[in-house]
């Protein structure tokens, strides 16, 4: 059954904007992302929003609802109250560009820091053979969508920009974790790199990335804390180091 | 201006606009941790009724007691430690070995989320802007200590091995001026839960998982460590729920064998 409700939407530019209130139609089973469609529709011809899928499969639509952040295909209208006002809002660790479109291209740039997948030179293309148990902890990684809700709600970039120069944020050290993980890579720094050039060591583990995730993915406690715990082994652990050098671990480097 | 305030973001006044009760928890957990804190440190500094030796129950603040202080029948492999003395006053036992639970919680993950939300307010909840002007994280002194986190877990371990030891030590009773096995009272039942609460917070631990295999490469190369991990791994999901029961344990616990010893209440047998 059709219904009007009540909702705030940010609009303007990197320069000035603010949120304007709208009365919209809404119908059962809707999502944001529908009736931010029919105010463009209907009502904001020139409302600008990133979009795609429209099945939390794409990642476009991350907005801040209600001042969290989150994908508005996959935010029922019924998870809210019939008289509440829905506020949207762009992202608020990126900057604007326009009304609930932010400039995510931090996030690109971050990405082009790590370093790739190195595959074992003595091994053609082909030959590589791995166990389901080696591989399956990276691959609840592999489910980012790249939404960038991790990012956008991680308080070391969003509360200081000056940090985003030297943190990776979430999205990135699930990645990181990834490839630390992998049977058969053979970069071995990375545990390293990942607290001295990515800055794992600014993370301290409040788990907001891990809320806002909508795969699910639990990169709190799969991996950034994982990771913290490889980078206690060969930079803060005497213990180890010492082992290390004893015995010449893999892994220890 | 900085953080959501710096001038290419979108311009908005509110340091928030979530509507929920976000201060909730971190209100709650500044209610809770203040309030065993300010248990703890005077349970600690009373250095008194934490033993009894006619119900065989000794205190988890007070365990392993290793203060020649400690009151007859209260150590259980000797008191290494002497007995001094500060501003007149004795030292407590428990002060000797206070310090590795504590940093072992201090330094656990989830109680670093636990407090950096609702103690440092860094951030006080998600998408809800911080008050600090800078942040450095966990990069630099003190807080590059957390790194210590598994030196803290391993002595956690030693001490509930002792706590394991006092639990099955509750089982007895004095008779006729002698213990004897095979009895079970509320104190021997507390004693027990609070040890069980507290290995499963020690095991359920992010770096219990790491070290356990979380630091593997190749899982298939090592089966008995990768099964080992696997059941870790379900506990660690439960870790916040341990940390959390074993705290409430652990107070409860001294509590009662508190109260039993100052002779306030009787320690009730079943058998």
């Amino acid at each position: 059954m059709a219904r009007n409700i009540n909702m705030r939407i940010w609009r303007g530019n990197v320069t000035d904007g603010g949120l304007e209130n709208v009365v919209v139609e809404a119908n059962e089973g809707e999502v944001v992302l529908d009736v931010i469609h029919r105010v463009q529709a209907t009502q904001m011809g020139d409302l600008a929003v990133r979009w795609n899928c429209k099945a939390g499969k794409c990642g476009s639509c991350s907005m801040e609802i209600n001042g969290k952040p989150r994908l508005a295909c996959m935010t029922q209208l019924s998870s809210f109250k019939e008289d509440e006002t829905i506020t949207v809002t762009p992202l608020r660790a990126f900057p604007v560009i326009k009304d609930l479109v932010t400039d995510v291209s931090f996030n690109y740039r971050k990405a082009m820091e790590v370093p790739a997948y190195a595959h074992p030179v003595n091994l053609a293309p082909g030959e590589a053979r791995m166990e389901q148990v080696d591989v399956e902890r990276s691959q609840e990684f592999r489910k980012c969508i790249e939404c960038f809700l991790c990012q956008d709600t991680c308080h070391v970039i969003r509360d200081h920009e000056e940090n985003k120069k030297s943190f990776a944020g979430p999205r990135f050290f699930i990645r990181i974790a990834e490839l630390d993980m992998h049977p058969l890579d053979t970069l071995r720094n990375r545990k390293k790199t990942a607290q001295e050039e990515h800055g794992l060591g600014m993370c301290n583990i409040t788990k907001c990335c891990t809320e806002v995730c909508p795969e699910h993915i639990r990169i709190t406690d799969n991996a950034i804390i994982p990771m913290k715990e490889r980078v206690v082994d060969v930079k803060y652990d005497p213990l180890r180091w010492l082992g290390s050098k004893i015995s010449k671990r893999e892994g220890i480097v | 201006m900085s953080g959501v305030f710096s001038a290419t973001r979108a311009k908005i006044s509110e340091k928030t606009l979530r509507t929920d009760r976000w201060w909730l928890q971190p209100a709650f957990i500044v209610l809770v941790l203040t309030s065993f804190i300010i248990y703890s440190t005077f349970r600690a500094f009373e250095n008194n009724n934490y033993f009894s030796a006619s119900n065989s129950l000794i205190s988890p603040f007070y365990s392993p007691c290793l203060s020649k202080a400690c009151v007859d029948g209260a150590s259980l492999v000797g008191t290494p430690f002497g007995i001094f003395h500060i501003f007149g006053a004795t030292v407590s036992p428990s002060l000797f070995i206070l310090l590795f639970p504590l940093g072992f919680r201090l330094t656990c993950y989830y109680y670093r989320k636990g407090y950096y939300r609702s103690f440092w307010m860094s951030p006080p909840a998600c998408a809800v802007a911080e008050p600090h002007k800078t942040y450095t994280g966990e990069t630099r002194a003190p807080l590059i200590l957390q790194n210590a986190h598994r030196y803290f877990f391993y002595a956690g371990l030693v001490l509930n091995v002792f706590l394991s030891i006092d639990a099955v030590l509750a089982f007895r009773r004095q008779v006729n001026g002698e213990m004897q096995w095979g009895h079970v009272s509320v104190g021997s039942l507390v004693l027990l839960a609070n040890a069980t609460f507290l290995w499963l917070y020690s095991l359920s631990c992010h770096t219990c998982r790491h070290t356990i295999g979380g630091r593997l490469r190749n899982f298939s190369k090592h089966p008995v460590r990768y099964k080992a991990w696997t059941y870790v791994s379900i506990l660690n999901h439960k870790h916040q729920n341990f940390a959390w029961i074993s705290l409430f344990g652990v107070a409860l616990a001294d509590l009662y064998v508190r109260q039993v010893s100052s002779g306030s209440i009787t320690n009730f047998f079943f058998f």
